[in-house]
């Protein structure tokens, strides 16, 4: 609930979710989603005690895991008018499993709805919430988009990452065949099986070649690292980012997987 | 009890401990009041239209499945229209029938050469004639309630199946084919069968490739009466 | 019982992995029925609406599932069927072996069941040595191969019409050698001459069933072929199979549910041939059967009523789930190992034949959530299987190398200061490690990932640590 509905609309405090791989793998990614909230007027926070959302425990099913770092990540976000993750994913899990997880402990059913309601994914929450309609961003490129399942399926991210994109100046979005179907990542399932997730990653990679693109976006990073790293082993030459990078102008660093020269 | 009674116990016994709960008056109440009076269903929208349209619609179903749909000015017409069709097609001027009165007393003088077969189908026959109780326009679907009128295997067994129906038995949706099944048979009866036929027989499996006459008819012709 | 294989998931899998035949059919046949569903769909307004009023009427009849039952008993009894319950597996093979032997038969012919694959029926007839003979053409394909369906609607979608031209030849001897079975056309004209024979022939015809309607007693099923309607009324006997959830209240209620499932399944209308029986023939019918029994099977979903799966029970076996699901669509129906693929047996092989057995199903999802999305009958497929999984964690089944991971991630991720630190100390020296090529071909104990993937390698300091320098001042 916001601390002030005046100023929540006025300059809302936004406690910014990174995810574990954001963190851990690509701080760039982080970054840019600080500065999109920053261009549409949100104070942005990070709370240090915030670490992993607990999907992974959660899909394993351990839920007294799950549990616990539920707690932990209400506890971190009470102060916040909004909580955005660059991942539907994990925005998924916080928006629409912990409620779940913790609905049978009277001490954090109510925290844990109030939590809820303020999660965002990134890019839907610039757009739906915030009124984002353009960046100023600028990229000459052919892109493409995937949709990532959570961001779509739990949380409804489909035209607001393609309705920015097409402002960013010089950038051509071509539609992606079969943009919604899975790329096979799962999370643990790329490890648990990892021949099965192989052969649905080849389908995905197919068609992202066969758009002809030379850059593909989404919005999940477990996705991209998932599609960038088969599109590497394949020796194909298309750059892989994660849509804030662009949306935010970010370029500074090697797409994912690429080294620095 | 014998071995039938216990099986039976103990899958309703089985049933009810897992819903945790017992046969009850107000859950009977429920189950009787709900089988009494249903809620009412969901009909589409194009079930509800005008009747030119539902004709139109059934028309374009049926002939989006590859069967052929002949419309009578009148059931004076329909033995020739039979005849045409059969000839059109190189089929042999002999039908297989039931004993459905609207059938049997329509003008068949008019077409001498065709020679209609009583009774269920053979595996010689190699067309049968059938009348449907009710037209479907929601998905072109003929419903069809078996009887000594109408042999299910006169629909079923030969090559080519020719079924009339009238067009003031046109209804927009299947809820409209049970008020008549119901106005016929009574409340809660029903025939042997009812067939909702909505095309010729058909597979794709084999090849991936659709292939008419998987069994049931490789031709269906419906015989619309106007008028 | 139908032989299980689901324990032997990987290998299965592998082997469906390696197939190309296999791999031909599964790149084109669920994407066409994906794509005709979505037709479909967009055809019909109402579509979205009528899931929910299917929902309702099934999650209505379940909860009164006891009591619809007796009185769909009732209606069939007074239309003359005989209604059989039949707890488990056993007593419904012993059943239909009892009626067939009473029936005196030696040829019985099926249409598509796949309780009777569940029960392992057709062996059971057979070693009573009696003909038993599949009249749903793809059926028909795999039964002369001596295989298992692959798909609950298109059970022979991994044959080529080179293998059917083969079977046929070799099996239907007594035909001219030197026929032309070229064409797909020529190939389905030969199945319904044989068929045609042993429909006429049959004894005994046994039918699935799609619904059981309470109210007037009737079963229902639902063809394109014909096939079914051939089954029940050229015998003198029709037996109907038939599990619990099958049960509908009312014909208006089968409406609803017919206007989802062709939809839902193949994108048409409805399907060709939409049958309504109840009970043998009546005076006057020319033509049908003389005795009809019902076979009501339980086999365990009775106490899925009163646990967390019981939604699967709203199935109405349309095929949707695997149609759209990237690990069926990777891998075909065979290596789910057993009756039911897709997500629908991920969720309902553990409850029929144990966790233990079948644990692999529901673990083997990357949880998009498709099904869920397509499933006519909103079944939450994917928190069903999460389900199995917590059922098995809790028995402590779950692989140990792969708790202990989760357990040591878990354990730092509870402790933030921890979890930060040695992040700060891994992430840099991982990061220098891959910066010149920027992914990793290959990296201790994450084989799996690199087996057929590069890593990309972290960008070196963590987000957190960065973060922590701007808010002191430190430029980026």
């Amino acid at each position: 609930m916001p601390v002030s509905a005046k100023s929540a609309a006025a300059r809302p405090r936004v406690g910014l979710f990174v995810t574990c791989l954001v963190d851990l793998f690509r701080p760039s990614v982080g970054f840019a989603a600080v500065r999109l909230l920053e261009q549409a007027g949100c104070e942005v926070d990070v709370p240090a005690r915030q670490t992993c959302c607990g999907q992974p425990a959660y899909n394993s099913g351990d839920r007294a895991s799950a549990r616990a770092l539920a707690r932990q990540t209400v506890a971190a976000f009470e102060a916040h008018d909004y909580v955005v993750a660059p991942s539907g994913s994990c925005a998924g899990m916080l928006r629409l499993h912990y409620p779940e997880l913790l609905a049978s402990d009277p001490a954090w059913r109510e925290r844990a709805a109030a939590f809820a309601g303020k999660v965002h994914e990134l890019v839907s929450f610039l757009v739906d919430v915030r009124g984002l309609a353009a960046v100023a961003a600028r990229l000459p490129a052919r892109a493409t988009y995937h949709d990532s399942c959570s961001g779509l399926r739990e949380l409804g991210v489909r035209d607001q990452p393609r309705k920015l994109l097409r402002t960013v100046e010089g950038l051509e979005l071509v539609e992606l065949a079969d943009a919604d179907v899975c790329c096979g990542f799962g999370g643990t399932f790329s490890v648990k099986y990892p021949d099965i997730s192989n052969a649905i990653v080849e389908r995905k990679t197919e068609q992202v070649a066969a758009s002809k693109a030379d850059l593909l976006l989404a919005g999940d990073l477990g996705c991209l690292m998932n599609m960038a790293g088969k599109l590497s082993r394949q020796g194909r030459r298309i750059a892989v980012r994660h849509v804030a990078e662009v949306l935010a102008g970010e370029l500074a660093d090697p797409p994912i997987g690429e080294g620095r020269p | 009890m014998t071995g039938a009674d216990e099986r039976r116990e103990a899958v309703i016994f089985k049933i009810r401990k897992a819903l945790g709960t017992y046969d009850s008056a107000p859950r009977r109440a429920a189950v009787a009041g709900r089988l009494a009076a249903p809620p009412p269903p969901l009909v589409p929208e194009r079930a509800k239209r005008r009747r030119d349209e539902l004709r139109s619609l059934f028309r374009r179903f049926l002939e989006g499945q590859s069967a052929t749909v002949v419309e009578a000015a009148g059931a004076a017409e329909v033995p020739a229209a039979i005849g045409r069709y059969l000839r059109s097609a190189n089929l042999p001027l002999r039908v297989r029938v039931g004993d459905d009165a609207y059938l049997d007393r329509l003008p068949w003088a008019s077409e001498p050469a065709l020679e209609r077969r009583r009774g269920r189908a053979e595996a010689e026959d190699e067309v049968g004639l059938s009348r449907a109780t009710v037209a479907v326009a929601e998905t072109g679907t003929l419903v069809l309630a078996s009887g000594a009128d109408n042999p299910v295997t006169v629909t079923f067994l030969p090559e080519t199946s020719v079924v009339v129906v009238r067009e003031e038995d046109l209804v927009g949706g299947y809820e409209g084919a049970w008020e008549r099944i119901r106005a016929r048979f009574g409340a809660g009866a029903m025939p042997r069968t009812v067939n909702f036929v909505s095309g010729p027989s058909r597979s794709a499996d084999i090849g991936g490739q659709l292939v008419m006459g998987a069994h049931g008819p490789r031709r269906l012709c419906v015989i619309l009466v106007r008028g | 019982m139908s032989a299980v294989t689901s324990p032997a998931f990987r290998d299965n899998a592998r082997a469906a992995l390696g197939d190309r035949q296999l791999q031909r059919a599964l790149a084109e046949v669920p994407r066409g029925l994906a794509a005709r569903r979505s037709a479909a769909r967009a055809d019909l307004p109402e579509f979205e609406a009528l899931r929910e009023a299917g929902r309702a009427i099934k999650d209505h009849t379940l909860a009164h599932l006891d009591l619809y039952l007796e009185a769909f008993e009732k209606k069939a009894r007074a239309a003359g069927s005989q209604v059989h319950f039949a707890p488990t597996a056993e007593d419904a093979r012993a059943i239909v072996r009892d009626i067939c032997r009473q029936a005196g038969a030696r040829v019985v012919t099926k249409g598509k069941s796949m309780i009777s694959e569940e029960i392992g029926l057709n062996q059971a007839l057979e070693a009573d040595g009696i003909e038993v003979v599949e009249t749903d053409l793809g059926e028909y394909l795999i039964q002369i191969r001596g295989e298992t369906p692959s798909h609950i609607i298109a059970p022979a979608i991994h044959l080529t019409q080179d293998q059917v031209e083969a079977d046929f030849r070799r099996l239907h001897t007594g035909l001219p050698a030197d026929r032309q079975l070229a064409e797909p056309a020529q190939l389905v004209a030969e199945a319904r001459q044989v068929l045609r024979g042993r429909f006429l022939a049959a004894d005994v015809g046994i039918t699935g069933a799609n619904f059981m309607i309470a109210e007037t007693g009737s079963t229902v099923i639902v063809t394109n072929e014909g096939n079914g309607d051939l089954t029940q009324s050229l015998p003198r006997v029709h037996v109907v199979l038939a599990s619990i959830e099958k049960m509908v209240p009312t014909l208006e209620d089968v409406d609803t549910l017919i206007r989802l499932l062709a939809r839902s399944a193949t994108g048409q209308e409805i399907s060709t041939y939409t049958t309504f029986s109840t009970g043998p023939r009546r005076a006057g019918d020319p033509d049908g059967p003389e005795a009809c029994h019902i076979v009501i099977l339980d086999n365990g979903r009775s106490e899925l009523l009163g646990g967390p799966f019981r939604e699967v029970l709203r199935c109405i076996r349309c095929g949707a789930c695997m149609n759209h699901c990237p690990v069926y669509g990777a891998i075909g129906g065979h290596a789910y190992g057993w009756v039911y693929p897709g997500p629908i047996g991920s969720v309902l092989t553990p409850a029929l034949i144990g966790v233990r057995q079948a644990r692999h199903l529901p673990n083997a999802s990357t949880f998009c959530g498709r099904c869920e999305e397509v499933c006519p009958m909103k079944i939450p497929l994917p928190g069903l299987m999460r389900h199995w999984r917590e059922a098995e964690f809790d028995a402590r089944a779950t692989p140990l190398l792969y708790r202990l991971g989760l357990a040591a991630w878990a354990a730092a991720a509870r402790r933030p200061r921890l979890y930060h630190a040695l992040a700060r100390l891994l992430m840099p020296a991982l990061g220098a490690l891959g910066r010149r090529r920027g992914a990793f071909r290959r990296l201790p104990l994450l084989g799996g990932w690199t087996r057929h993937r590069d890593l990309a390698a972290p960008q070196g300091r963590t987000f957190q640590a960065l973060w922590a320098d701007t808010r002191a001042g430190v430029p980026r």
